[in-house]
């Protein structure tokens, strides 16, 4: 029994980080823009979230965590939204190739993450060094008296303010998506940009919005990797795939961010799994961790198959619009 | 009489040097149905692009009720209470019916479909519309579609609408339900403009006619004091005589024959009827119709492009005496027996030719399968392309310069040739001339004659009847998907052929004129 809580509870802790990144995905997918350089995001996120607070636990004499912990959001926000920015000015303004411009920019942003990770561990003073122990406290601190309960407790209420906020975030982005007006707006630009154009929606705007508030909803997942997860460090690559897995659950959430909560629990078990399976040796390891890839895949053999429209990528997905070309 | 609705003085507008509209005057009065006639490229849709803001004219006056207006954009045209339907729909299919509706309106942020639902509920049941505003377009027939589009307009308020081609799309019964709604508009005081060149839905839905012909205004009658005979007169002109050169076709043999063949495109509507026709060698056959009756699927399925019904049958007749049955074969066999196809679509590019790629490699689109190994031969289609460029006197700097960077009329010039160079048995060829000056199109011309002497199987469809009249044999008429008649081209005049195109059949077109 304990052994399924402490898989659920790892299962989560996998999750939030992916869906982080698969929310700020489908938001600006939802635009049109098919932005790779999400994994990269996300590491960039993540180090300057971590910068931020090094470098101000280190300067300050008694460091408090409140503070700590915005400068390390703020940190994360304005770098992760930069990395939005660029691909929003490349692809939007400048009309280069999405996928061109995004894989450049997950390349971009690991080498970012990594190069300074290994800055401020050299600060440090070596590998494993770097601890911002006030900040990740604030980060991991959990619920008082709820996180109390006995099974509700460790289960629902043992997490950190940021899986909280991953989870109201996709509802919000859901409800916005598909209940508000703005929402619908986006939407019309990322099926038909010619379309919406026509009917007076300002198709730059929205692109810009919703590429560069999407950077920033996937730079929270890096946050809340080195934070939450790590509990304040940095190892290089220690991010791993998680940022691709995110661009794959928007595939599996059919573009919904209310579907990527469950999505993000399935690949986040399925991610740990083989720890958790008896009798895996190294090579049968490696297949277990397939299991989300090999999940996505039928996915999108099962969507393909059945072919209902609401299930598709937003039609002018990956394409640059020009308004000339009309 | 009160101010009219519309009025339009002395608009001109020019692309280049081509002039779209020449000094047009147009009246639209309040609460009426008036009708702009015009065979293609007459101007019709250019015209009214004015109108919604997408062109702006480069001389003349537009009245919005009495009122002088300069219509900058489409966002300007709607303030005016003008609401345009475009003959593609700009929906996005996704989406609901409602959802299209409001796309790009101000309002509240947080959106109240009920109250939206219950909007576009009234203004159906006050017009007589169809419509469902939960539906998703995606999964609407044609004419749902443009219901949703004629309440959109209604939705934000205009008072003037503008029809581009509204049936061209539609089933008869489908047309009866849209001229009822377009009726009960105008009852309800609304003015109605409907760009269309079917004389019979002139005379049945509209007050009074504007005629069109090559960007000139010709006249407006009221429908009550005119006839079909009359309108197809102002409609079609006189006749232009070309000096192209014909010659009397030698030793004509049975090449194609069609017979009973049925095409629907994939919403299922039915874009050829059981077609019949024969091809002879030797012949130029011409196929007259407005855009979109069918003549592209015609051409598609004798050249294996396009899935047919069971029922019909296209059989090919070899010069070696053999028959075999194009229906049964594929587009790739079809094109090695001879038969070949050059589509001009209206961009010119986009149908057998790559832009980016240079003139060396367009040609080798056709030919790269010759050599049968793995390596591609480049020299073979680099002496090709070189010829046709001095042959055709193609304008380039050189076999190198992707094809994008010609002109329209040495893209064009390109294509026929690479076609014309595979020395085929049967060429079909669509819309040659497209956007061409006058030189090009008899180079054009000329090329087709010279096969034709050769014993070609020439079928070519055009736009202008004029052309049709000097260059071709026979001429085929395609309305709606029927082919309405087979003329000879010596002995037929343009008023036969224009009534036959608006779906009068010969014996009717005979009779009539």
């Amino acid at each position: 029994m304990t052994l399924i809580f402490t898989f659920i509870q790892q299962a989560i802790g996998q999750g939030i980080a992916i869906l982080f990144g698969a929310t700020g995905e489908i938001m600006t997918e939802k635009s049109g823009n098919l932005n790779l350089g999400i994994p990269g995001i996300m590491y960039m996120g993540g180090i300057a979230g971590l910068m931020g607070a090094f470098f101000y636990e280190n300067h300050a004499k008694e460091p408090v965590a409140a503070i700590g912990f915005v400068v390390a959001l703020l940190s994360t926000l304005i770098v992760s939204m930069f990395g939005g920015l660029i691909y929003s000015f490349l692809t939007i303004s400048l009309r280069s190739n999405q996928n061109v411009v995004g894989l450049a920019l997950t390349t971009f942003g690991v080498g970012f993450g990594n190069f300074f990770g290994g800055s401020i561990s050299k600060m440090a003073g070596g590998v494993g060094q770097i601890s911002v122990k006030t900040t990740a406290g604030a980060f991991r601190a959990s619920i008082p008296g709820l996180s109390q309960i006995p099974v509700i407790g460790p289960l629902l209420f043992s997490y950190g303010i940021l899986t909280y906020v991953a989870l109201i975030l996709a509802l919000a982005t859901t409800f916005i998506l598909f209940r508000t007006r703005r929402g619908l707006h986006l939407r019309a630009v990322g099926e038909s940009p010619a379309t919406a154009d026509a009917a007076g929606i300002d198709v730059t705007k929205y692109k810009y919005a919703a590429t560069v508030g999407g950077a920033a909803i996937a730079g929270l997942g890096g946050l809340y990797f080195v934070m939450e997860y790590l509990g304040g460090t940095w190892s290089n690559n220690g991010f791993g795939d998680r940022g691709w897995l995110a661009v794959a659950l928007v595939i599996l959430a059919l573009w919904n961010p209310a579907h990527a909560i469950w999505g993000s629990l399935v690949f986040g078990a399925l991610y740990i799994l083989y720890i958790y399976l008896p009798g895996l040796t190294r090579a049968t390891q490696e297949l277990v961790k397939m299991l989300p890839y090999v999940v996505t895949i039928i996915v999108l053999i099962i969507t393909s198959k059945r072919n209902k429209p609401e299930n598709q990528p937003p039609a002018s997905l990956g394409t640059v619009y020009f308004r000339e070309e009309r | 009489m009160s101010t009219p609705a519309i009025e339009l003085k002395n608009v001109t507008k020019r692309f280049g040097s081509v002039i779209a509209n020449d000094n047009v005057n147009l009246t639209l009065e309040q609460g009426e149905i008036l009708s702009i006639l015009g065979e293609n490229g007459s101007g019709k849709t250019t015209l009214m692009n004015m109108l919604s803001g997408i062109y702006y004219p480069d001389e003349g006056q537009i009245f919005v009720g009495g009122r002088e207006v300069s219509i900058q954009s489409p966002k300007d045209s709607f303030e005016l209470g003008i609401g345009m339907i475009h003959q593609h729909f700009k929906l996005i299919d996704v989406l609901s019916a409602a959802e299209n509706i409001i796309l790009g309106l101000q309002g509240e942020e947080i959106l109240k479909m009920q109250e939206v639902y219950a909007k576009i509920n009234e203004l159906t049941a006050k017009y007589g519309f169809d419509l469902d505003p939960k539906e998703k377009i995606y999964n609407m027939s044609v004419s749902q579609k443009q219901t949703v589009e004629i309440v959109k307009v209604l939705y934000r308020g205009a008072d003037m609408l503008i029809l581009d081609e509204p049936t061209a799309v539609l089933t008869p019964q489908e047309i009866q339900k849209l001229f009822t709604v377009l009726r009960n508009m105008r009852q309800a005081g609304k003015s109605i403009i409907i760009i269309t060149h079917k004389l019979n839905e002139v005379m049945e839905l509209s007050d009074r006619v504007a005629v069109l012909r090559k960007g000139r205004y010709i006249g407006c009658v009221e429908t009550a004091k005119t006839s079909i005979s009359e309108l197809t007169e102002m409609m079609v002109g006189e006749k232009i005589s070309l000096d192209i050169h014909r010659s009397q076709p030698q030793d004509a043999h049975k090449r194609i024959e069609m017979r009973g063949i049925t095409v629907r495109n994939k919403e299922g509507v039915r874009m050829l009827n059981k077609a019949s026709f024969v091809a002879n060698s030797g012949e130029i056959l011409g196929i007259a119709g407005v855009a979109g009756s069918g003549q592209k699927e015609l051409l598609e399925a004798i050249a294996g492009l396009q899935e047919t019904e069971t029922g019909g049958e296209i059989l090919y007749y070899a010069p070696t005496g053999e028959t075999l049955k194009l229906t049964e074969m594929t587009a790739e066999n079809i094109r090695n027996l001879g038969i070949h196809l050059s589509f001009v679509p209206e961009d010119r590019l986009g149908m057998g030719l790559v832009g980016s790629m240079d003139l060396t490699d367009n040609m080798m689109i056709r030919s790269y399968r010759e050599t049968g190994h793995f390596f591609a031969h480049r020299k073979a289609p680099r002496e090709l392309a070189e010829q046709i460029v001095e042959k055709l006197d193609v304008v380039t700097p050189g076999v190198d310069t992707p094809i994008s960077h010609l002109s329209g009329g040495n893209v064009q010039k390109m294509l026929v040739g690479r076609e014309i160079a595979a020395q085929p048995i049967v060429l079909m060829v669509a819309y040659p001339v497209r956007g061409l000056d006058i030189n090009s199109s008899y180079t054009i011309y000329n090329l087709l004659n010279e096969q034709k002497e050769k014993g070609v199987a020439v079928i070519c469809v055009g736009e202008d009847i004029d052309v049709l009249l000097a260059l071709c044999d026979r001429i085929m008429v395609m309305s709606g998907g029927n082919i309405t008649g087979v003329v000879d081209a010596k002995s037929t005049t343009k008023e036969e052929i224009g009534l036959m195109m608006t779906g009068a059949t010969k014996e009717k077109a005979d009779h009539e004129s």
